[in-house]
């Protein structure tokens, strides 16, 4: 039997200034099955609502006023200073340029969703990150998700990280284990 | 490799660490079978019934935009009339495609480019922002006619010929600074 998601066991917060696009995302989690999606309209109440309410995924914009998705999304990555630093983020937003998705992945994002929005792209990255999750990595300038999603046998480029065996761990997906057991 | 049993889930290499959190969303799978139930299929409907609304969304981006422009012509290029036109300029990029009008999404773009990478913002021709935010309106109001596409492209590469252009004569003196810009993106449409 397949596994599936029950929205309605996770809590959303949605960050954007716009709030048409904070209407979309809305109305399609609630068809998902989402009951608690609580909407933020900049930076520093995401922020807030991060904190207050500590959801179970946090969607954010990238450009908005006071401060951006991006320092958001750092701020939410300092181990220590909130309850869950290890909460997803979806990165939903209008840059599309590489330079845009290295530095969205660097800041510690756990997927980056392009606009225009579909309903297909936003319940697949949900269904990703639920049911497959990335460990995170801890190193002097960056604490993340794993920004390793696989193993290239051909990588020539400099090694960031320095050990004494391969530094990727072999997980079973939560997916796989609830069909294994089921 | 060392492993440290007071932090489960951790592994410390010699210059970081690998973490395998608690998975909170564990919570949410369910084993329990729902065969009909399609939950993609159910927030298309919605977003098409929501769809009625979307001409009236995007007048009213567009009078934002407006109003951005405005405030450029009124106080000049400052902190905050740069951000309102950009801010205006890239939720158009992202949203009007979502909204059913992809047309104006690389009229915004080319916007967006010419806000982001103009080393000094007091240089940009007005006239130009006034042609990007006129092509925009343009383009969303000839929305339903037959030939709207070819519009939209004529103007599309008239302007952004013109941002290259004028982003490369402005930065000529940063190398560098311009590289991979004018590429395609690197992150393909969601759908």
């Amino acid at each position: 039997m397949a596994a599936r998601i029950d929205f309605n066991r996770l809590r959303f917060v949605i960050i954007d200034d716009n709030a048409h696009m904070r209407r979309i995302v809305r109305t399609l989690l609630h068809s998902f099955g989402a009951r608690e999606v609580i909407e933020a309209e900049d930076g520093a109440t995401g922020l807030e609502a991060f904190i207050h309410h500590v959801p179970d995924i946090v969607i954010t914009d990238w450009a908005m006023p006071i401060f951006d998705g991006l320092e958001l999304t750092r701020m939410i990555r300092q181990p220590g200073a909130n309850a869950n630093p290890f909460v997803p983020i979806i990165m939903l937003t209008g840059h599309s340029e590489k330079k845009h998705v290295m530095a969205a992945r660097d800041a510690g994002v756990t997927e980056f969703l392009a606009k225009p929005l579909s309903a297909k792209a936003l319940y697949e990255r949900i269904l990703n990150i639920v049911m497959n999750p990335r460990p995170f990595v801890r190193t002097k300038t960056y604490f993340g998700p794993d920004r390793r999603r696989g193993v290239v046998s051909n990588y020539t480029g400099p090694e960031r990280r320095k050990g004494e065996r391969a530094d990727i761990i072999e997980q079973h997906s939560l997916y796989d284990k609830a069909n294994m057991s089921s | 490799m060392m492993r440290d049993d007071d932090r489960p889930g951790v592994l410390t290499f010699a210059d970081h660490e690998i973490i395998k959190p608690v998975n909170k969303l564990a919570k949410a799978i369910s084993r329990v079978s729902l065969p009909d139930d399609d939950p993609v299929a159910r927030a298309e409907a919605a977003m098409e019934k929501l769809s009625s609304e979307f001409a009236d969304w995007m007048m009213k981006e567009c009078d934002r935009l407006d109003a951005a422009r405005d405030g450029i012509k009124q106080h000049g290029f400052n902190k905050a009339t740069i951000a309102e036109l950009f801010h205006s300029a890239h939720d158009l990029k992202g949203d009007a495609a979502t909204f059913g009008y992809p047309l104006t999404t690389p009229v915004a773009r080319s916007l967006c480019m010419l806000l982001e990478y103009s080393p000094k913002h007091e240089r940009i021709p007005l006239l130009l922002i006034d042609q990007h935010v006129d092509a925009v309106r343009a383009i969303v109001r000839e929305h339903s006619r037959p030939d709207v596409q070819q519009l939209a492209n004529r103007l599309t590469v008239k302007l952004t010929e013109v941002v290259q252009h004028f982003l490369i004569h402005e930065n000529r003196h940063r190398p560098g600074h311009l590289d991979g810009l004018f590429d395609a993106p690197l992150v393909p449409d969601s759908d």
